[in-house]
């Protein structure tokens, strides 16, 4: 009996090893096994996140149907843009991918997606913000379909006025932590390292600026706002809501933590996006949504918006089918109705959002909350600011000397900007 | 950590060979053994030509050739009964040129190139996608609706777009001649515009163009203008190429301003006069810039020493702290006085069995200043992850949470392998219990487990999960926000190479050379160390 084990053991060892160097032969391990021959109708591959590619079934489904060929959705749970890139390169990618709009500067300058050509009908269809935010270079890289940023959610039972400013809210705050109606002032998540998402409205309202803009509107990675004075009077302004000051802003709420209090009613105010709404209804929190307050006398507070787009991969296999679905068919109502039901973020199609917004008052709150909002730059050079401005943002909730800490910020940005 | 738990290496008595058996028994376990095998080649033919597809696809005809010639090699070495030595060497071979040497050959390659976002592809990639992405529609220019058709067979027949005139309604015909109208009598066009059929053309149904999406997308209908494409399968637009390629400069060529940017081969990018560089670029060789980068870089050299200093700390804390816990417990359930000491042992190494990930999460949750479990729990209001002592204190306390539960199921598998009677001899000349342990059973079982302290060692030396998934790093110092006080090289290493801008590929691959040699030397001086300990005690 050992024997004959042993005898398996190794033949299947044998086969394996054989398996492991038929591709560690080539230049590239692990290509893809689905390059067959095409199938006779043609085939279209969209990628999703878990939640989008549910709902996008149907549709692709349906899309697949009226034009004979077979559609399959995708769902990449993690790293989407990565996985994207690098399958876009091994020529393994999909035809259509669906991510943030603040990917394009990056997909562009890896040649992993093309422009699409609107006509000035669809263009018009589309929010005005929405459209702006997916155009770099001049050029519409992508379809959007629903866009969301961020607004200051309150518990309308512990707080019921929505505050003008960010000091009335820190007032009414302490008010409630002294009456042990709460134990945080303000759930804004900073965390150990910082996150410069969340943090960009008050910084804007304080008047610092993360690029400043070219002639024609793009970005100017050229003029870098971190680290010029308007910055660091900011982060002053800033330091003051910190542990060492308010509390206000500390760096024990975090991501995982931040929507979990305000559900549990440790916190009035909660900084977040559409997506926390679900938790917030499941809590049965009686809530409002509106604008994240700037500062007293400073310039109103600017959240970022992020724009959730459909992509043509550069490299797709179909081009002319993923050009049909994402121009021409994504820009119609339907898809983007059932997207909003998988996750309630504003249609960025007015058509869309118009039918929706009647049953779900808290969109066009959110979208009034995001009426100033800039959109998150798209250009390459903005993979740079994150990690250095959480970093500073976090020393400086902690107490430390902010124009020693946005110094040494600006000078990593700009020592990784090519 | 090491999953593999092995016992010591001594006393193992060779297995003595089993006895012949009758000849009928023999005779079937070849017969099976035979089958067996021809199953197990086919396996290997079968697997090796589902492997070939892809590279005849892609023409990797070096990569077809080296699969043809091991497949090949091993029908041959398992088909015939000679070389008996090779069938055992050649699995194993195969596997250190696959899973050891290809990688590492890889990353060292990489390290000299400078492959990263934006540097990914070749040139000719690069040039596509800077003329794709210049193409823009001709302001004002006519929408049409398309239909795509052929004068011939739908699946090879030359095409041709029929394109309405959205606004007047005109049908025309375009192909790569340009475009000439149709008249109305020869086509019928539904609502949207589109043509549903034409005489004397096969239009193309969805499936059939999809087919032939790469001729599609490729074919433009040449106009004053510039060119009629099409976008998607229902809808063309006229549109003009702003920046094109040429070979004689070898340069990009702006259509409209007439800048040139001009191919610099030592970047892997096309470069203007005035320093302006175009985003998509290529992969080239840089020689040894990136090594370089990492020795002359000030923000980057001065940190990597400092945050050697406490990686290797980190990495003895983990690994003795933990060697030394767990084997205190193995120590404490290996008397026979204790009762249930199996229990004990399941309740030991329960955290063993937990993934590490999952734990180091909420073990970072539990280090949080106002809502964690340790503060809470104790009365402290220790900011854990925001001072540099107790941010150190914190990784290697859960490291050692996460990591004794192994010492001590190695510690106690050594223990029982050695034999009572050398302590109860020591006892009878006279020893304490203490000196009994510390000159008969630790040197014992430090011959037995020292390789596995070593490659402990050199596991967390590298150990990501530890320090990502709970401080990332933190805290920072205020003047620089690259390179934290509980940072190891590999946390470093990711934070330079993947947190800044974009990926870098080859800058990430140097370090990991560096990586490499910095372990390699550690671990071949312990060892060489543990050879002379082994020669003094056998």
């Amino acid at each position: 009996m050992r024997i004959r084990t042993a005898g398996v053991v190794a033949t299947l060892t044998l086969a394996l090893a054989a398996a492991g160097c038929g591709t560690g032969g080539s230049d590239k391990p692990g290509t893809s096994q689905s390059a067959g021959p095409a199938a006779a109708g043609g085939k279209l591959v969209i990628w999703a996140d878990d939640k989008r590619a549910a709902a996008l079934k149907p549709f692709a489904n349906k899309f697949g149907q009226e034009n004979g060929v077979t559609v399959q959705v995708q769902a990449i749970s993690k790293d989407q843009q990565t996985a994207f890139v690098t399958a876009s390169q091994q020529g393994s990618g999909p035809d259509v991918t669906v991510g943030a709009h603040d990917w394009i500067g990056n997909l562009v300058q890896n040649g992993a997606i093309d422009p699409v050509q609107l006509t000035a009908e669809q263009k018009s269809g589309l929010a005005q913000n929405a459209l702006k935010a997916v155009t770099f270079n001049g050029q519409v890289y992508g379809v959007p379909y629903a866009t969301e940023n961020l607004a200051l959610i309150r518990n309308t039972d512990l707080a019921p006025d929505a505050p003008k400013t960010i000091e009335d809210l820190v007032a009414t705050g302490k008010k409630l932590k002294s009456q042990k109606k709460v134990a945080e002032i303000l759930c804004l998540q900073v965390g150990q390292n910082g996150d410069a998402y969340h943090l960009y409205p008050l910084y804007t309202s304080a008047g610092g600026y993360l690029f400043g803009t070219t002639a024609s509107g793009d970005y100017d990675p050229k003029d870098l706002g971190v680290g010029k004075p308007e910055s660091i009077a900011a982060f002053t302004k800033i330091s003051k809501l910190g542990e060492k000051g308010d509390g206000a802003l500390k760096r024990s709420i975090t991501t995982e933590n931040s929507i979990a209090t305000f559900t549990a009613r440790k916190c009035a105010y909660l900084v977040s996006g559409p997506w926390a709404i679900t938790d917030a209804k499941k809590a049965n929190v009686h809530y409002d949504v509106s604008a994240v307050p700037g500062f007293a006398g400073a310039k109103p507070a600017q959240p970022f918006l992020g724009v959730q787009t459909f992509y043509v991969a550069a490299k797709g296999k179909n081009k002319a089918l993923a050009q049909e679905f994402v121009t021409n068919y994504v820009t119609t109502g339907e898809l983007a109705v059932a997207l909003y039901q998988a996750e309630p973020r504003p249609p960025a199609l007015t058509a869309a959002l118009d039918q929706v917004k009647g049953s779900d008052p808290d969109l066009e709150k959110f979208i009034d909350a995001g009426a100033n909002a800039v959109p998150l730059p798209a250009i390459p050079e903005m993979a740079t600011i994150w990690d250095p401005f959480g970093k500073a943002e976090s020393a400086v909730v902690g107490g430390a000397d902010p124009k020693t800490a946005v110094t040494a910020a600006a000078k990593t940005i700009s020592g990784q900007i090519k | 950590m090491s999953t593999q738990v092995r016992g010591p290496a001594r006393g193992r008595a060779p297995h003595p060979s089993p006895p012949p058996g009758p000849r009928h028994s023999e005779r079937s376990t070849s017969a099976t053994g035979l089958l067996v095998k021809a199953v197990m080649l086919g396996l290997t033919i079968g697997i090796a030509i589902f492997a070939a597809f892809p590279l005849i696809e892609n023409g990797h005809w070096l990569g077809l050739t080296v699969l043809a010639a091991t497949t090949a090699g091993l029908c041959y070495l398992y088909g015939t009964r000679r070389h008996i030595p090779a069938k055992y060497l050649v699995p194993g071979t195969l596997f250190l040129i696959v899973f050891q040497l290809f990688p590492v050959l890889y990353t060292v390659s990489t390290a000299f190139t400078n492959f990263s976002d934006g540097h990914r592809g070749d040139k000719q990639d690069a040039i596509v996608a800077i003329q794709t992405a210049s193409v823009t529609q001709v302001p004002g220019s006519t929408q049409y609706a398309l239909t795509v058709a052929t004068t011939g067979d739908p699946a090879t027949g030359p095409l041709t777009f029929l394109v309405t005139d959205l606004k007047t309604k005109v049908v025309s015909a375009g192909d790569a001649k340009g475009l000439r109208p149709l008249p109305g009598s020869r086509v019928t066009v539904n609502t949207a515009g589109r043509v549903t059929a034409a005489s004397g053309y096969t239009l193309l149904n969805g499936a059939q163009a999809s087919v032939r999406s790469k001729e599609i997308t490729a074919f433009a209908v040449p106009t004053a203008g510039g060119a009629i494409r099409s976008q998607g399968l229902s809808r063309a637009y006229e549109g003009r190429a702003g920046r094109a390629y040429e070979t004689a400069c070898d340069c990009i060529r702006d259509n409209k301003s007439g800048k040139t940017w001009a191919a610099d081969e030592t970047v892997g990018a096309f470069v203007a006069s005035d320093g302006e560089r175009l985003a998509q670029g290529w992969k080239v060789g840089v020689g040894f810039d990136n090594f370089t980068r990492l020795l002359t870089d000030s923000d980057i050299s001065g940190p990597f020493l400092r945050t050697l200093v406490w990686n290797l700390a980190f990495a003895l804390l983990s690994t003795g702290g933990t060697f030394v816990l767990g084997l205190l417990c193995a120590l404490a359930l290996h008397s026979p006085r204790v009762s249930g000491r199996s229990w004990y042992r399941i309740l030991l190494v329960l955290p063993y069995a937990m993934p590490s990930f999952a734990m180091l999460l909420v073990w970072r949750d539990m280090f949080n200043t106002d809502f964690g479990l340790i503060n809470n729990l104790f009365g402290l209001d220790v900011d854990w992850f925001g001072g540099v002592a107790s941010a150190r204190i914190a990784v290697i306390l859960v490291q050692l949470w996460l990591g004794y539960p192994y010492m001590f199921l190695v510690a106690t598998g050594a223990l029982q392998a050695i034999p009572r009677e050398l302590t109860e001899a020591s006892s009878i000349d006279g020893a304490t219990p203490f000196a009994a342990f510390r000159r008969v059973t630790l040197p014992l079982l430090l011959v037995a487990l020292t390789p596995l302290l070593i490659s402990s060692f050199a596991f967390n030396f590298n150990n990501f999960n530890a320090v990502y998934l709970t401080t990332d790093g933190a805290p920072f110092p205020v003047d620089n926000p690259m390179n934290g006080a509980t940072d190891l090289l590999i946390t470093y290493t990711y934070r330079l190479a993947f947190g800044g801008s974009g990926a870098q590929y080859g800058f990430a691959a140097a370090v990991s050379v560096f990586i490499f040699i910095i372990v390699a030397v550690l671990s071949t001086i312990s060892f060489r160390r543990t050879r002379k300990q082994e020669e003094v005690y056998s």
